[in-house]
């Protein structure tokens, strides 16, 4: 299915926690073609921002026409973002990448930082048993939205809410069971969560974040390494914005 | 209004091409571009066997601009041509072939390959700044410039299109050899070598150490070199290096380029290929040009 490229209209926006924002907009034409795990092209305003920011879906409502995007200020791009204000216009393209693969297994949904808010969609698609475990550095966010979907088992750095350590810590003291792992998060939780599922049998699903120019699989910016030959590709690289981000985790050469 | 240019004997319907690496072959694009309605499409380099390129970040904004060391990652000459010819061509788009290599043999192996298939232009890139061997070793140095050039055109049944590095001294020295060996053509600007670093993690931001800078920031160097080179030589010349707009084509033809690439611009709006040809033909139209070759290297 092609992306759509439009101009989406911001419905609302608000801080959530320190350095978090999330937004709403209405993009009927991206909403229609969105499916968890997908993201979206942003593209800034400010001229010599060129690069679109790759921004993960959090929700989608294809009624309404609208989705939904939790994200952290990380530089001057998504700061321009967060100073937007309901009416204000954003130009985007999406929805971008191949996303979760939905299975008829007792899932275990992880998300760790500013990989949680897509796990958020995620978990209102799986209609089957499932368990989020959310790994925080400190101040959590949609721990609450979580909570009315599923059990939750948070982990957190500072070991101020939940478990004082990592989502697989988690896992282990809430004695957290399922048949699939679907995770998003940084590298190194994501390899943890890659050893662990591969120490249980069961799969997994991780979305990896890479750094990306066009966001359509054609400038070779945002690759990950495979063990097997990507087809397209040719060689042991497969393109996360295009054959990701979310791949079977048995595939990805960890760096 | 008459917007059809030549470039070594081949006619293409318009100035506009894209730069070799943005628009991988064409396929990702066919959603916002039409890609018959380009003068051609300039594919992504390929070598003689599929090349696995840097490992991540490969990327980093700058001010109006952009680095990159992908390393030339590519499928190797035998799936590019089972699969991404055919497939442009039953789109009816033209076609230049960006060639890259670690050795002349390797290079003359690609064109060797592609003498029977339906490719208008060959461009020779000897200048990628991110491979360690071959690319811009051949393209800093005259006298490897004349060698490689020679044994292509010995070999090449297409026209060739020298692409041509601006992180040399004197750019009209490269010019020269290139056409002295028979060059058919020249392109130019490839991406200038830089470097960013991250403060906070105290090292180099690219995985590569460095890259090539790529984007709006770039296009005064460009223009620069577009009008040295065609003031110091009479081949013709693809000029790129920032074009994002009809206006920064104007004047990349006005230096002297016959034909004009539209890189970083599709990253920023995949549909800048035509946004550029629109923004030309608004010119013309506005100051009653008929046809396009009143303004190429009208400076």
């Amino acid at each position: 299915m092609n992306p759509v490229k439009e101009k989406a209209v911001i419905i609302s926006q608000k801080r959530i926690a320190e350095g978090i924002f999330d937004m709403s907009l209405r993009c009927p034409g991206a909403a229609s073609l969105a499916e968890p795990g997908q993201f979206l092209n942003l593209y800034c305003r400010n001229e010599t921002r060129l690069l679109p920011r790759p921004i993960s879906i959090c929700g989608i409502d294809k009624e309404k026409g609208n989705l939904r995007l939790v994200y952290r200020v990380a530089g001057a791009g998504t700061k321009e973002f967060s100073e937007l204000k309901t009416g204000d216009i954003l130009d985007l393209m999406g929805p971008l990448g191949h996303g979760f693969t939905i299975k008829d297994k007792p899932a275990i949904l992880i998300g760790g930082g500013i990989g949680i808010p897509p796990m958020l969609e995620l978990a209102r698609a799986i209609s089957g048993r499932k368990t989020c475990v959310l790994g925080y550095r400190d101040e959590p966010f949609l721990l609450e939205e979580f909570a009315k979907i599923a059990p939750v088992a948070v982990a957190s750095e500072d070991g101020m809410t939940g478990v004082k350590g990592t989502v697989i810590d988690a896992i282990r003291e809430k004695k957290v069971e399922g048949g699939i792992i679907y995770a998003c998060g940084p590298m190194p939780m994501l390899k943890a969560v890659a050893d662990y599922a591969a120490r249980q049998g069961i799969e997994a699903q991780i979305s990896l974040e890479e750094r990306m120019a066009c966001g359509i699989g054609a400038c070779l910016g945002c690759i990950c390494q495979t063990k097997e030959k990507n087809h397209h590709t040719n060689v042991n690289n497969s393109r996360v914005c295009k054959d990701g981000p979310v791949f079977d985790a048995k595939e990805v050469v960890f760096p | 209004m008459k917007l059809q240019v030549e470039i070594a004997g081949k006619s293409f319907k318009n100035p506009v091409t894209t730069a070799s690496g943005t628009f991988g072959s064409g396929a990702e694009y066919e959603a916002f571009v039409d890609l018959a309605a380009l003068g051609a499409v300039t594919t992504k380099g390929v070598a003689n066997v599929p090349w696995a390129g840097n490992p991540t970040p490969r990327l980093a904004e700058t001010c109006s601009g952009m680095l990159n060391a992908v390393g030339l990652q590519n499928p190797g000459i035998d799936l590019f041509c089972k699969r991404d010819i055919p497939h442009l061509k039953e789109k009816g788009a033209s076609i230049i072939v960006n060639v890259c290599g670690r050795t002349i043999a390797d290079y003359v192996e690609v064109v060797e390959r592609l003498s029977d298939e339906p490719v208008d232009l060959l461009e020779i890139n000897v200048s990628c700044p991110n491979v360690k061997a071959g690319g811009i070793a051949f393209g800093q140095n005259p006298d490897a410039l004349f060698e490689i050039t020679k044994e292509i055109k010995k070999k090449a049944r297409q026209p060739v299109v020298m692409k041509l590095s601006p992180n040399v001294t004197d750019i009209t020295e490269m010019a020269r050899a290139a056409e002295a060996a028979g060059s058919d053509a020249l392109s130019l600007i490839n991406t200038i070598t830089g470097m960013k670093i991250d403060i906070h993690r105290r090292r180099l931001l690219l995985a590569n150490g460095t890259g090539g800078l790529s984007g709006p920031a770039i296009h005064p160097v460009a223009v620069r070199m577009v009008y040295q080179v065609h003031k110091a030589c009479s081949l013709p010349i693809i000029g790129m290096g920032g074009i994002s707009t009809g206006e920064d084509a104007i004047e990349m033809m006005m230096a002297g380029a016959s034909m004009v690439a539209v890189g970083t611009a599709n990253f920023h709006n995949p549909g800048a290929t035509m946004d550029v040809l629109e923004g030309i033909k608004s010119y013309m139209e506005a100051y009653n040009i008929v046809d396009i070759h009143e303004i190429i290297g009208c400076i």
